[in-house]
């Protein structure tokens, strides 16, 4: 490629990129009222984003081979258990990857 | 001028907090991704743009692969909006949310990252603290944090040598402590449960290269077929 060529390929990129950020707000502006079932999902997509998040996050963990995904089982575990008793956004996420790490790198 | 630099100060030192799991996230995989930038034979300034710019994880990498690859814009393009499609549904989100604060918007929308996306629409902003700058401080320190993450690695990925093996965990945590905020404020799960096993599904049924189209799609699908059953518990909530 040359260097035209790839700045071209990662304007293309960067231009992908913020259709999908800036499309919803395009099509619904600020100054007309939002259609109410586009309202509907800007209420109930979120939760179902969050799932969404998490889901992806493990998406390379495997059950069947490697560690069984047993140190992300223990360290999400270990996450819920901080974050319903401190409920302090920092303790939960440092408690469950210093977890991961000391179990991937010392024990699986 | 002096209560502009104040209110700039406070929602600053409110945002700051929230951002510090996407400080070690952001620095972890930027730099990583530093590292195989300068591995895949880019300089620091392709990473510096780069890194600016797109300011996407996932597509930031596939990108390496594109500009090693055969020209091909269209591609590059249908990646992208491949990849990040499930932005459609932040920015759904943030419609309202990102209202009435002026020019920043703008920046707010270029920047909405999943990690700036999930911290601002759940995050309780305290009363005294500007939501708007709140909000900007997030997707501004964010993107620091990705930017000096990827141009340190390029410049001095080679140097590492502690064992930082797991340390990508911290985004997994984040997210599972976001979800779960979600949950306890949220009056029913219905969406937060329908989320987690349609994706759990979708990574099953299509792998997990392919599975966060058919996530989207579905999703869309049933929340729509249950809006009878839905909405009404939403009003309830905001009355």
């Amino acid at each position: 490629m040359t260097f035209t060529q790839q700045i071209i390929t990662i304007l293309m990129v960067v231009l992908g990129t913020m259709l999908t950020r800036f499309l919803p707000f395009v099509i619904f502006p600020a100054n007309k009222p939002t259609p109410k079932y586009i309202q509907y999902l800007g209420r109930v997509l979120p939760s179902a984003v969050f799932g969404l998040l998490v889901i992806y996050c493990l998406k390379n963990v495997s059950i069947f081979t490697g560690s069984h995904g047993i140190p992300e089982a223990i360290s999400i575990a270990l996450v819920i258990f901080l974050h319903l008793w401190k409920r302090q956004m920092l303790i939960s996420i440092a408690g469950g990857t210093v977890c991961y790490m000391l179990l991937v790198q010392f024990i699986f | 001028m002096h209560t502009k630099i104040h209110t700039l100060k406070k929602a600053l030192m409110a945002a700051f907090p929230h951002t510090l799991p996407i400080f070690a996230g952001f620095w972890f995989l930027g730099i990583t991704y530093g590292i195989y930038m300068n591995v895949s034979g880019f300089n620091v300034w392709y990473t510096l743009l780069m890194s600016v710019t797109i300011f996407a994880g996932s597509i930031e990498f596939v990108t390496v692969n594109m500009l090693l690859g055969a020209f091909n814009p269209i591609q590059a393009l249908a990646m992208a909006l491949m990849i990040n499609a499930r932005h459609l549904f932040y920015g759904l989100s943030m419609l309202d949310k990102y209202q009435g604060v002026g020019l920043k918007k703008l920046y707010l929308i270029f920047g909405m990252c999943d990690e700036s996306f999930s911290i601002n629409y759940t995050a309780d902003v305290p009363k005294e603290v500007d939501k708007g700058w709140f909000m900007f401080f997030v997707t501004l320190l964010n993107h620091i944090y990705w930017v000096t993450g990827a141009v340190l690695g390029s410049l001095f990925g080679s140097l590492i040598n502690f064992n930082t093996e797991g340390l990508d965990f911290v985004m997994t945590a984040m997210f599972v402590v976001i979800f779960m905020d979600q949950w306890l404020k949220e009056k029913n799960h219905i969406s937060s449960v329908l989320g987690l096993l349609i994706s759990l599904v979708c990574l099953i049924a299509f792998g997990a290269d392919d599975f966060i189209i058919p996530s989207m799609l579905a999703m869309l699908d049933i929340l729509t077929l249950l809006r009878k059953h839905l909405e009404p518990t939403l009003k309830e909530k905001s009355e």
